[in-house]
């Protein structure tokens, strides 16, 4: 059994798809049956070809448990999916399940796993074994915190024990600060304990990736040098690999020490991270903390070095010795080494902080970057200017102010340092001024320095496509894994190219809020079909999380940013033809004109038919002729002209700029002065107010539905049509929805395939179209169509048991829909599947954990049952909300809700759950004879109100829709507090609804857990 | 900046720029694969009569120190660069690299690609060049490398080896006297027997036998250095009378040398292996060990082959008895050690002591300290 990290969150993203895929492929090859459990759709590992049973289960551990029974798996093999599967295999054997079914834990022993999460016992074993680690004292309670405060000093690292990427973590410069964040921490540790550490701020941070075999044999796979000292959380660092600024002597000393953390902690076979602080000065070394398993870093170190980290990790897992192992990439020589590359790996954190208004920007203890982009260069200043321009950000770093303040700002870790650090250099900052503010190491600030004063010197000469091959060219390298490097004199690529055809699939590059891992699972299946098909599959992406990146999905990966010239480059030498650009999100949208202007083949839809789609009036048109509805809207160029359209299109609005993502910056106005405040907000700095401002009316308590469909330019299929639970004007991204739609009648299905096949059709569309309709009062309204994949395209694959971005790939390549022998009722099957959406607010204090029309979600899992309310009730629960059996809910819903809220008020009650309200709402529902416990509602009003009541613990479920989102509002601070004490808090009445449903359900009795092999079995030759 | 290229004996040129010493150095290119201690590869003698390619494109990061020399001066002929940098300012740095290769009067190039020049090596295996001034007409430099002996057939120990000897670890007092054949010894050697309570005699190559039979030694260590090893006979003749005497123990050249004493033969590897990564499996207990490397030539299997098809302790007759393989290196399975079954005595073709590179093989020096007190 192997357990994935479930949904994509701050912290744990994409890479545990990446290791547990390449586990699972191979167990396979070694002949072992593989069951898998992971609550995520998204990924590639939950396909159902990649394990004998497959459970999208939530991740907690009666569900495993459950599975187990069923399943009875030998092993259980937890070191592949994060912090998540390693608590979850902890919980397991704690709770006598591993025994009770004879499971074998595998990879890591419990003790070990112990030994290496539990900061009281690895500094016990760290002591034993003669290494060094900051002065730390163990605190489970505020007075405990405080006691240590004068031995320690401040600054001062708060960490929480059994958290990700350290949450709820951070560093406390004063003693307010540090009061705050001592509760925060306490709170956020599921055992209440915290570790208060010296600060070493400022010191190098390093990171080894160890690994280890059951002889004892350990490797060192690469060193990771991060940019920004000590004080960052290294997921939010720029980092380098490898390590360029440690003597060999120091490195060596490194190496030693990192070998003996592996070794007393216990971790038998496998990897294993191992993070130092190391002052240059004193050359003092300190252990910081180590995973016995693979990691962000550890998928970073095989991307970096072409050592496939958790393929041998799973290959040990089950008794093999590293020399037995070959290494892939030269077929000529064992894993039993350490790889040593000739050129240099830079990784950027990709933020999101643009998406949380009030969310504090600082970068600390606390990981806060939604995703990472990677580049390598043959030199330092190739690697870090790509790595720059793989981030694909969507607003520049703000620059404006004196060096002065520039030079401010440098001293705390923010998500745009690196700008202002070459924007201070640029207007003459010296070294030694920066090294002196930032504490960055003076050869990092020496190159990037020359960096800034001249861009274009790196890139000198021809641009030479170089392998990744673990070795140096000591050995010819076997495997296609590729970069660009700039050498002079004329290009001498290493690409051996061969006689098939080949097709190019971009990526998405970095995961971010709207374009995650839905968009790599996608890429992937196009590369497997491109295979399929007899041709080469050749990938282009720069993201180090992924699939995508493994040099096992494609026969040439080159790891390249996405942009136009980098995209060129590689046709050029490869001559593909044609590229696959609707597969990575909008990333290579964007570059598809450019493409096409190039002389480039695009397969599937055409360029044209992108952008007829995409420009309102061109669609607009559309529609028309086609006898289709859509919300009036209006397209302004000004303020003024916004105003004016707004009175021709009628309140509520939609707005928003144009080309967005993920609904950036989108929001609904019920007035004219709700709509020049948000043009006064989304202004661009400089009073220049010239931009395209999209208006639509909102049409208020809409049912909003998504249709993904395939089209080969003439035939539609449609493969899945979803109801959202929250109503229209919430994000389709952070919306749960159901497949089928659990309220819409069968003529509405009839009309919803009938427009789909109207526009997908008049589009023009080859592969995959993604629909989003709107239903109001019994009409269908067309929002917008989106000829490419989209991010519901691995929940509805794996909820109809038919992987659309395959056949939609197949279309591509120029078979039609009659070809594919697709079912006639994609839909039909006995069960229900929902998709909720997993958002980050807990990460971003200050900001409004509120749905809305812009997207804030990171991402999503997916529950499947017999029935709605049992798959609702197992979306929550895997997306870690689960909804309580008992207790008390506190109620309080708007005006126009309150007619509503009395329903939901009844079936909790009828369940036995007690009701508490504010005011309004309690008036409401007593008034129908539901007994219901007032309580103040001003936040301000004095105590008991409701924010006291969510502190204590007394409240287990929130229902509060929001009244309009004004920042420290009663709702903010409502929401805000079930947040940090983790109550599940649902902010729609619909969702309110379908909780209590699921409430109900679940009180009926235990839902079984079904895998998708058993879901769709004839349907497995499909896939 | 002045302009420089690398040309190699067959014709192949690759050009960058001079960063240190004015001039032009030709010998035998060859690479190493270390990501870090440039300075110890500079110092280290074995690299006498050679030109270093380094495969890690920065070098020069943290600049020189007294520290990382392993003799007292340079011995490579030039050092062959991708991305040079001079740094005085890191913490460590006593001086700038490209400085201090100005003043120890060494030759380097930067800028080259040496991806495809490592490539070239390895495909086309070591080879004479040089590094010359972008002044120079190529004409010229191939002259000076045709002028150049190979290194097949190359003595370069008469070249390190000390004029007199010297005593190391003397406070040692009471600690077992090893004597030392000095073919080009690196401090670190020197330190690990040190550090471990020996006192170490250097001596010049050409020392005769009955002189270091008579220093009354507990063992007798051979020491790494550069060149062919099938031109030492006259070091390969006092070893016979050694051998057999007292607990020998022989690293890089000093094994090489051993196996020839006892009548086994070395042969030139294509490109040879230079770096800090390497895996050696020890037969005796199965683990296995990342290895600093550095050598050109290895020793032949006991049955006239190159590479070992087995992990099986195969053994040689030698005409001091049997000899086991020790020690194989899992990259192209050469000989990476063996012992001597019959008389006390033991190699390894590799570098324990590190310098640069992982300290995993640091056991063997204390295995032959046990060995020499087991012996006593």
């Amino acid at each position: 059994m192997i357990l994935g990290s479930g949904p994509i969150v701050i912290g744990q993203a994409a890479e545990f798809d990446y290791s547990g895929v390449q586990a699972c492929k191979v167990l396979r090859e070694e002949g072992y049956e593989v069951v898998l459990v992971n609550s995520n759709p998204a990924t590639i590992m939950t396909d159902p070809e990649f394990a004998d049973a497959t459970y999208v289960e939530p991740l907690i551990p009666e569900v495993v448990a459950k599975v187990i029974e069923k399943e009875r798996p030998d092993a259980l093999l937890p070191t592949l999916g994060g912090q998540t599967a390693l608590n979850l295999a902890k919980a397991l054997q704690e709770d006598g399940t591993l025994e009770k079914f004879d499971v074998e834990l595998i990879g890591a022993n419990y003790d070990a796993i112990n030994r290496a999460e539990d900061r009281d016992l690895f500094r016990t074993c760290m002591e034993e074994a003669g290494l060094k680690m900051p002065k730390s004292t163990i605190a489970h309670t505020i007075e405990e915190a405080q006691s240590a405060l004068p031995d320690l000093g401040l600054p001062i690292i708060i960490r929480p024990a059994f958290t990700l990427g350290g949450r709820g973590g951070g560093i406390a410069r004063t003693e307010e600060e540090f009061q705050r964040m001592v509760q925060t921490g306490l709170d956020a540790s599921p055992i209440t304990q915290i570790l208060l550490d010296e600060s070493v701020l400022g010191w190098g941070e390093f990171e080894l990736e160890v690994m280890r075999d059951h002889h004892d044999n350990v490797v060192i796979v690469c060193s990771i040098e991060n940019i920004d000292p000590m004080g960052v959380h290294t997921g939010d660092s720029v980092t380098v690999a490898p390590q360029q600024t440690l003597t060999d002597a120091l490195y060596q000393k490194l190496r030693d020490q990192a070998i003996a953390v592996i070794r007393a902690v216990g971790v038998e076979t496998g990897g294993s991270n191992v993070q130092f602080a190391v002052d240059p000065v004193s050359e003092e070394i300190r252990v910081i903390e180590m995973n016995p398993r693979v990691s962000r870093s550890s998928a970073l170190a095989s991307k970096a070095t072409g050592f496939p980290i958790a393929k041998i990790a799973a290959r040990l897992a089950v008794g093999y010795a590293l020399e037995e192992i070959d290494n892939d990439i030269t077929q000529a020589t064992p894993a039993s080494f350490e790889p040593t590359i000739d050129y240099v790996v830079v990784k950027w954190p990709r933020f999101a902080f643009e998406k949380f208004e009030g969310a504090d920007v600082s970068l600390s203890t606390h990981m806060k970057s939604v995703g990472e982009a990677m580049a390598i260069g043959r030199t330092f200043k190739q690697a870090f200017a790509k790595a720059m321009r793989s981030r694909e950000l969507d607003t520049d770093a703000k620059l404006d102010g004196t060096l002065d303040e520039l030079m401010t700002r440098l001293e705390r870790g923010t998500s745009d340092r690196f700008d202002v650090l070459f924007e201070a250099f640029r207007q003459g900052a010296s070294v030694e001024d920066v090294h002196a503010r930032s504490s960055i190491d003076r050869w990092y600030l020496h190159e990037l320095r020359e960096l800034a004063l001249d861009p274009e010197a790196p890139f000198a000469g021809s641009r030479q496509y170089k392998s990744v091959d673990t070795c140096a060219a000591e050995f010819a390298a076997r495997t296609p894994y590729f970069y660009s490097g700039w050498e002079r004199g004329e290009a001498r690529h290493e690409v051996e190219r061969g006689d098939r055809p080949s097709v190019v699939i971009l990526g998405g590059g970095p995961n971010r809020i709207g374009q995650g891992i839905e968009f790599d699972y996608c890429c992937v299946h196009a590369a497997m079909t491109v295979r399929a098909a007899d041709r080469d599959a050749v990938m282009i992406n720069c993201n180090p999380e992924t699939v995508s990146t493994d040099y096992d999905t494609s026969d040439r990966l080159y790891f390249e940013p996405l942009t136009l010239e980098d995209v060129l480059g590689v046709i050029e030498v490869e001559q593909p033809e044609g590229v696959i650009v609707q597969f990575g999100g909008q990333t290579p949208l964007r570059l598809a004109k450019g493409l096409e202007d190039a002389g480039v083949t695009i397969l599937g839809t055409s360029v044209d038919a992108i952008d007829l789609a995409e420009d309102r009036g061109r669609f607009g048109d559309l529609l028309d002729r086609l006898g289709l509805k859509a919300p009036p809207y209006a397209t302004a160029g000004n303020t003024p002209e916004a105003i004016a359209a707004s009175e021709k299109v009628g309140f509520p609005l939609l707005v928003r700029p144009s080309y967005v993502l993920g609904g950036r910056a989108m929001e609904i106005v019920y007035d004219t002065a709700n709509l020049e405040d948000y043009l006064r907000r989304t202004a661009k700095p400089g009073g220049d107010d010239t931009r395209e401002i999209f208006l639509d009316r909102f049409l208020e308590n809409a049912i909003e539905v998504d249709v993904d469909a395939l089209c080969d330019g003439r035939e539609v299929w449609v493969g899945g049509i979803m109801q959202h639970v929250e109503e229209a004007g919430i994000h389709s991204g952070d919306s749960a929805c159901v497949l089928p739609p659990h309220s819409l009648g069968p003529e509405m299905l009839e009309e919803i395939r009938t427009q789909t096949t109207a526009i997908a059709r008049e589009l023009g569309v080859i592969g995959l179209i993604n629909i989003q309709y709107a239903v109001h009062d019994g009409t269908l309204y067309v929002i917008e169509a989106n000829p490419r994949a989209s991010r519901t395209v691995p929940f509805v694959s794996k909820a109809i048991g038919v992987p659309l971005a395959k056949m939609a790939s197949r279309l591509m390549l120029g078979e039609k829909l009659a070809d594919l022998q697709l079912p006639a009722d994609p839909m039909g099957g006995d069960h229900v599947a929902v998709k909720e959406a997993v958002l980050p607010f807990d990460r971003f204090h200050g900001s409004d954990a509120i749905l809305g029309p812009e997207m804030r979600s990171t991402g999503e899992v997916m529950g499947v049952a017999r029935d709605f309310p049992t798959a609702f009730a197992k979306a929550q629960a895997a997306a870690g909300s689960k909804l309580p059996q008992e207790g008390t809910v506190f109620l309080t819903v708007t005006d126009t809700d309150k007619s509503a809220a009395f329903a939901i008020g009844q079936q909790l009650h009828d369940l036995g759950f007690k009701i508490v309200a504010t005011a309004g709402t309690a008036q409401a529902i007593r008034g129908m004879g539901v007994p219901v416990h007032e309580v103040l509602q001003k936040v301000g009003d004095g105590s008991p109100n409701v924010v006291d009541w969510i502190e204590r613990g007394d409240v287990s479920l929130v229902i509060n829709t929001p009244t309009g989102s004004g920042a420290r509002s009663d709702g903010w601070e409502i929401r805000r507090a079930a947040v940090a004490h983790g109550v599940p808090c649902i902010t729609t009445l619909s969702g309110g609804v379908a909780a209590a449903r699921a409430i109900a359900a679940a009180r009926a009795g235990d839902a079984e857990v079904l895998s998708l092999q058993e879901l769709h079995p004839q349907r497995l030759g499909v896939a | 900046m002045r302009t420089a290229y690398v040309l190699l004996e067959d014709g192949t040129r690759f050009d960058g720029d001079a960063v240190g010493a004015e001039g032009h150095a030709v010998g035998e290119v060859v690479f190493t694969t270390g990501m870090s201690g440039y300075q110890e590869s500079m110092t280290d003698p074995s690299f006498a009569g050679q030109l270093i390619t380094f495969t890690y494109p920065h070098i020069g990061n943290y600049g020189v120190s007294q520290a990382a020399m392993e003799s007292d001066r340079v011995w490579a002929r030039a050092a062959i660069m991708r991305e040079a940098t001079n740094r005085e300012d890191a913490p460590d740095a006593e001086a700038g690299w490209c400085d201090w290769l100005t003043d120890c009067g060494i030759v380097a190039i930067s800028g080259v690609d040496t991806r495809a020049l490592v490539t070239h090596i390895r495909d086309a295996g070591a080879m004479r060049g040089g590094v010359f001034p972008g002044d120079m007409a190529e004409d010229t430099a191939r002259e000076l490398i045709a002028a150049e002996p190979p290194m097949a057939g190359s003595d370069f120990v008469r070249e390190v080896t000390p004029q007199t000897m010297s005593v190391h670890g003397e406070a040692n007092v009471g600690g077992p006297r090893i004597v030392a054949i000095d073919t080009g010894i690196k401090l670190s050697i020197v330190r690990n027997f040190v550090e471990r309570g020996a006192v170490l005699e250097l001596h010049p190559a050409t020392t005769p036998a009955s002189k270091l039979l008579s220093r009354d030694a507990d063992a007798y260590f051979l020491a790494n250095g550069p060149g062919d090893p099938s031109t030492l006979d006259y070091v390969v003749d006092t070893l016979r009378e050694l051998i057999g005497q007292k607990p020998t123990f022989g690293i890089c050249l000093g094994h090489q040398l051993m196996c020839r004493a006892v009548g086994l033969e070395t042969f030139k590897l294509p490109f040879g292996h230079r770096g800090a990564n390497h895996p050696v499996k020890d037969l005796q207990t199965g683990k296995i060990e990342i290895t600093s490397q550095n050598h050109g030539f290895a020793v032949v299997g006991p049955g006239g082959q190159h590479t070992l098809d087995t992990d099986e302790p195969l053994r040689w007759n030698t005409n001091v008895g049997e000899a086991q393989l020790s020690h194989l290196n899992l990259y192209d399975r050469t000989v990476e050690g063996l012992t001597l079954l019959d008389v006390p005595g033991g190699t390894v073709q590799y570098h324990p002591e590190a310098g640069p590179g992982p300290h995993d093989s640091l056991y063997l020096f204390d295995r032959f300290l046990e060995q020499i007190s087991a012996a006593a």
